[in-house]
């Protein structure tokens, strides 16, 4: 299978080259692991099971976090 | 006076006052401002994390939620479905299971849509959620979402941000009248005197958020509030006087120079 293919993070066309892990999306977007909330194809993925999901082609990812807000 | 907190989803509180963190010119502010609130809930967003601004700073590392109760809202959301699904969210970021629902109806007036609200509701109090509702101030509304089970009930008293004050004393007096559960009122205060007043009709809470954050100084009026807050419900608590048509001398009449 081949490592350079496109998904949808957070509604942008984003490509994914090389390392398809989702643990290795969340390090090259720096994200701090304990303040965000991950959605593939509108299902959640739980934290624990962040390093053991790959994606794929196509794949719509959502990545949340806490913004100010009333 | 004797201990006064204030039980909310099972946890005691010590403030009244819940506190937003939007609008401030930036975090420093917000944690400024909240610092000065007094308030021990703070309710925040749940949005997609900035891709291109990686560096960007997080709300978080000012708003610590090792000291405040964090309140994650479902603003923006205008289904059922929508609302749900940021409330899943947001419990998976790893804040609890507290939740201020809102399913906006209307763009230009931000009302609730009240059946996409109570919908909403028994999904998330059937999976496990501490449910904070944002509410038209309905008497017959409120009584269903507490049917529902959820945590408190809130009621507008004036359109988000407005700060109208407190629009219809009259129906939240029936609210409080009929409530098992407490009664929060969320949206439309605008200053110091709008808390008290709340206060002293006997609800047990207030979230501002647009009164503190746009106020000319967030810091003071975040100040003042608390003392509104405070003012009022210990004037709730004192029993005011019945209001009279006409006087009734302070001063006795016996002994007065002839």
């Amino acid at each position: 299978m081949s490592n350079d293919f496109q998904i949808e993070l957070n509604g942008e066309a984003y490509r994914v080259d090389g390392d398809a892990r989702l643990a290795s999306l969340i390090e090259r977007l720096k994200l701090k692991r304990g303040r965000i909330a991950i959605e593939i194809n509108r299902a959640i993925v739980a934290r624990a099971a962040w390093d053991e999901v790959t994606l794929k082609a196509g794949d719509m990812v959502e990545i949340v976090n806490f913004v100010g807000g009333g | 006076m004797k201990d006064d907190s204030f039980e909310l989803a099972g946890r005691r509180y010590v403030s009244r006052l819940i506190v937003g963190t939007g609008k401030y010119r930036d975090f420093a502010e917000t944690r400024a401002a909240i610092e000065e609130s007094g308030a021990e809930i703070v309710t925040v967003a749940v949005r997609r994390v900035n891709i291109t601004d990686r560096n960007k700073e997080n709300l978080l590392d000012y708003v610590d939620p090792r000291r405040y109760q964090i309140l994650p809202n479902t603003a923006g959301c205008y289904t059922a479905e929508d609302a749900v699904r940021t409330c899943r969210l947001a419990r998976e970021a790893g804040v609890g299971e507290l939740v201020k629902l809102e399913v906006i109806g209307d763009q230009r007036t931000l009302f609730p849509d009240v059946p996409a609200t109570l919908e909403a509701a028994r999904i998330l109090v059937k999976e496990g959620f501490k449910v904070l509702p944002y509410i038209t101030d309905d008497p017959v509304a409120c009584l269903k979402l507490a049917e529902i089970g959820c945590a408190a009930v809130m009621p507008l008293a004036a359109p988000i941000g407005s700060g109208m004050g407190i629009r219809n004393p009259y129906n939240l007096r029936i609210i409080l009248e009929q409530a098992t559960v407490p009664v929060i009122v969320d949206a439309g205060v605008g200053a110091a005197s709008d808390a008290a007043f709340a206060m002293e009709l006997g609800c047990h809470g207030l979230l501002v958020n647009s009164a503190i954050a746009c106020a000319h100084d967030p810091i003071a009026m975040a100040r003042a509030i608390r003392m509104g807050v405070e003012a009022g419900r210990t004037a709730y608590l004192a029993g005011r006087i019945e209001r009279k048509l006409y006087a009734t001398a302070s001063s006795p009449l016996d002994g007065l120079i002839r």
